[in-house]
C-alpha cells in the first residue's frame, strides 16, 4: 500500500511539474502512433473502399483475413518485422531496426487490419440505394465514392481512432523493433515495463496515468463521435 | 441542420487533437532524435548492468567527452544480447558470461574483448532461510536448497533466460552434478523468464531463493523493493566478470557496424576515467561501489569491494580468461593501445614475428609489382 500511495503522489508531482523525461516519452509515443496510424490509412482506406464497393473474387476470404488479423499478438508481429528489418534480414540495408521509424512501420502494420475491417463495415452500412441514386443522377465513379465517404465519415473516423488507440497502447512492437532506447525509442508502454522491472514504481505509475488518461479521453471522444454519427 | 453543426464542431475538435498530437510528436522528434550528424553506437547489454542505472550515467559522461557520438543501449539478457550482435543489429557487447563470449569470438563475430569490471553473484533468500544455507559454500547451499525443495520447504527461482546470471546458475548446479533440464521438471524450481529485478521480486513474493548479481540485489534491497537477505557470498565460483567486445567488421553480417565507435567506448571503459566511473558508482548509497574496476584492480592492487586483491586477480584470470589471456591474439583486430599495458611476453614475440612476416610479404608484393 505504502509504495503505491507514494507512487501516486510522485506521479502527480511529475505530471504537474512537467518533468522533461516524462514529457518527451509521452510526446514520442504520440509521434510514432499518430504517424503509424496515418501511414496505415494511406493503404487501408483505399483497401476498404475496394472491399466495400467493388465486386471481385475472393472478397469474402480477404475480408475474413483482415478480420482475423485484428487480434494479431503484437509480439508475434514484432518478431516477424524484427527478422525483416534486422541488419542480417532482407530489409537490413535500410538500417531501420531500433529507430522510431521501425516502430512507426510496425504499428502501421499492426493497425492495418483494424482500419480495413472497421472502415469496410462503415462503408458497407451506407444505404445501397444512395449509390444507385447517385448513379442514376449521372455521378461518375469518383463522385459516387465521394458521396459514400461523406455518408460514412464518422464510421471512418471511428476506425482510425480505434486504430490509433491500439497503436498507442501496444507494447510488443515498440519493444522488439524500438529496443526501448532512452531518449530515442522509449515510448510510454516500454517505459512502464522497464521502470517496473527496475523497481521505480512511482515513475511507472506516473507514466501509466498519462497512458490511461490519453487512451480514456480518446475512447470518450470515440463514443461522442459515435453518438453524433447515429 | 443542428446535427451537422455538431458534427462540424466535433470534426474540427478532432482535427485539432490530431494536429496537436503530430505537433507534440514532431517537436519531441526534433528535440531528441535528430542529432543525425552524430554517429550512432548501439550497445547490446545485460539487464543487470542496465537496471542499476550505470549505463545511463556512462552515456552522459561518454557523450560529453565525445560530443559527436550517440550511444544507444539495448538491455537484454546476455544470451539474447549476443544473438542481437551476431545478426549485426548491435555494434558491440557489454556482457557477463565468459562461457558464451568465447564461442562469440571463435565464431568470427567479435574482436578485442576487454574485461572492464567485476563483482560477485550472491545467493539470496527469505530471512527464515528454510534450507539453512546461510554461510555455507555455494555447492553445499545448492545441495541444501534442492533437498529442502524436494521436501517442499524451499523454492528456487531461476532467471530461466539465457542471461549471464542464468549461465552462472546452470554452471553452479552442474558443479554438484545436477542438470537444469531435469531440475526444471521439479516443482520447487520456478523459472521467471525475465530480468534480474523481476526475478528478485518473484523470489521475494514466493519466499524463494535465487541467484543475483550484487548490484541488482543492493539496488532493489535499498529501494525496499524486496526484503530477501544475502545468504551466500564471496566464493570464487560466484565471480561475475563484465567484458566489452566489439563486433568484427570483417564478418559478413557486421560490415555496417560502427567498429570505430565501439573501439572508442571500449577504450573509454578501460581508461582511467572510465574505470573511475565504476569505482565511484554506488559508493554514496551503498558505501562501496556496485562494480569493481578491473584495470584499476590490476594497477593499484587493491579491491574496493574488500577482497584479497592478489587472490581476486588470480580468480578472474582462472574464470574469465581464454587460452591464458583476456583476449587471445587471434581475436584482436586494430586494437592499438588497448592491450599494451599487459601484453604477455610470448604474445609480444609472436606479434613481432608476425610483423616481420608481414613486412616481408609487403616487400615481396612490392618487388612483384616492380
Amino acid at each position: 500500500m505504502h509504495p503505491i500511495i507514494e507512487g501516486i503522489i510522485q506521479a502527480i508531482n511529475l505530471i504537474l511539474t512537467g518533468d522533461p523525461e516524462v514529457f518527451s516519452i509521452a510526446a514520442l509515443s504520440l509521434y510514432v502512433s499518430v504517424l503509424g496510424t496515418l501511414l496505415a490509412c494511406t493503404w487501408s482506406i483505399p483497401a476498404a473502399l475496394a472491399l466495400a464497393l467493388r465486386k471481385f473474387q475472393g472478397k469474402r476470404i480477404l475480408k475474413g483475413l483482415f478480420n482475423a488479423f485484428i487480434g494479431i499478438p503484437t509480439v508475434a508481429l514484432g518478431l516477424y518485422l524484427y527478422l525483416l528489418l534486422s541488419r542480417a534480414g532482407p530489409l537490413g540495408y535500410f538500417q531501420l531496426l531500433y529507430t522510431p521509424n521501425a516502430i512507426i512501420i510496425g504499428q502501421s502494420a499492426l493497425v492495418t487490419p483494424i482500419i480495413v475491417s472497421f472502415a469496410t463495415g462503415a462503408l458497407e452500412s451506407v444505404d445501397p440505394d444512395l449509390r444507385t441514386l447517385a448513379r442514376t443522377l449521372g455521378a461518375s465513379d469518383r463522385q459516387t465514392y465521394n458521396v459514400i465517404i461523406k455518408e460514412a465519415f464518422w464510421g471512418l473516423v471511428l476506425a482510425i481512432l480505434a486504430a490509433f488507440n491500439r497503436a498507442f497502447a501496444e507494447l510488443g512492437v515498440a519493444m522488439m523493433l524500438g529496443g526501448n532506447i532512452r531518449g530515442l525509442t522509449r515510448v510510454l508502454t516500454t517505459a512502464i515495463s522497464l521502470e517496473t522491472a527496475r523497481g521505480d514504481i512511482a515513475l511507472s505509475i506516473a507514466l501509466s496515468f498519462i497512458l490511461l488518461g490519453m487512451v480514456m479521453s480518446l475512447s470518450i471522444a470515440i463514443n461522442l463521435a459515435r453518438k453524433t454519427s447515429q | 441542420m443542428n446535427r451537422s453543426a455538431i458534427t462540424k464542431l466535433q470534426a474540427s475538435l478532432l482535427i485539432i487533437v490530431v494536429i496537436c498530437g503530430i505537433a507534440a510528436g514532431t517537436y519531441a522528434y526534433y528535440s531528441m532524435i535528430v542529432p543525425a550528424a552524430k554517429t550512432r553506437l548501439i550497445v547490446s547489454t545485460t539487464t543487470s548492468l542496465y537496471e542499476t542505472g550505470f549505463l545511463d550515467m556512462l552515456k552522459t559522461k561518454f557523450e560529453a567527452k565525445y560530443p559527436n557520438m550517440n550511444v544507444s543501449f539495448i538491455s537484454q539478457g546476455t544470451g539474447l544480447a549476443i544473438q542481437t550482435a551476431m545478426r549485426g543489429d548491435a555494434d558491440m557487447l557489454l556482457v557477463h558470461a565468459p562461457s558464451q563470449e568465447y564461442p562469440f569470438l571463435k565464431g568470427g563475430y567479435g574482436v578485442n574483448r576487454k574485461i572492464v569490471a567485476y563483482n560477485f553473484f550472491i545467493i539470496v533468500g527469505p530471512s527464515e532461510d528454510p534450507a539453512g544455507i546461510k554461510g555455507k559454500s555455494p555447492s553445499d547451499a545448492f545441495k541444501a536448497i534442492r533437498s529442502a525443495g524436494l521436501n517442499g520447504t524451499a523454492i528456487w527461482v531461476s532467471r530461466g533466460d539465457n542471461s549471464g546470471t542464468y549461465t552462472k546458475e546452470v554452471s553452479l548446479w552442474k558443479a554438484i552434478g545436477l542438470d537444469v533440464k531435469q531440475l526444471r521438471q521439479e516443482k520447487w524450481y520456478l523459472e521467471a523468464g525475465s530480468g534480474m529485478t523481476a526475478t528478485l521480486k518473484l523470489a521475494d513474493e514466493k519466499l524463494g531463493y535465487t541467484l543475483s548479481d550484487t548490484a541488482s540485489y543492493l539496488l532493489n534491497f535499498n529501494n525496499h523493493n524486496i526484503v530477501l537477505v544475502k545468504l551466500v557470498e564471496g566464493a570464487k565460483s560466484m565471480l561475475n566478470v563484465y567484458s566489452a567486445i566489439a563486433d568484427d567488421p570483417r564478418n559478413a553480417n557486421m560490415t555496417k557496424t560502427n567498429f570505430d565507435g565501439s573501439m572508442m567506448l571500449i577504450k573509454y571503459l578501460a581508461s582511467d576515467e572510465g574505470q573511475q566511473l565504476f569505482a565511484d558508482y554506488g559508493v554514496s548509497q551503498y558505501g562501496k561501489p556496485l562494480f569493481g574496476p578491473y584495470l584499476k584492480l590490476l594497477q593499484t592492487k587493491s579491491d574496493p569491494l574488500g577482497n584479497d586483491p592478489t587472490q581476486l586477480i588470480q580468480w578472474i584470470s582462472d574464470y574469465a580468461f581464454f587460452e591464458g589471456s583476456e583476449c587471445p591474439q587471434q581475436f584482436r583486430y586494430q586494437a592499438e593501445g588497448l592491450y599494451s599495458t599487459q601484453t604477455p611476453v610470448p604474445v609480444l614475440l609472436v606479434s613481432i614475428v608476425a610483423g616481420v612476416e608481414q613486412r616481408k610479404a609487403a616487400a615481396c608484393i612490392q618487388s612483384l609489382k616492380a
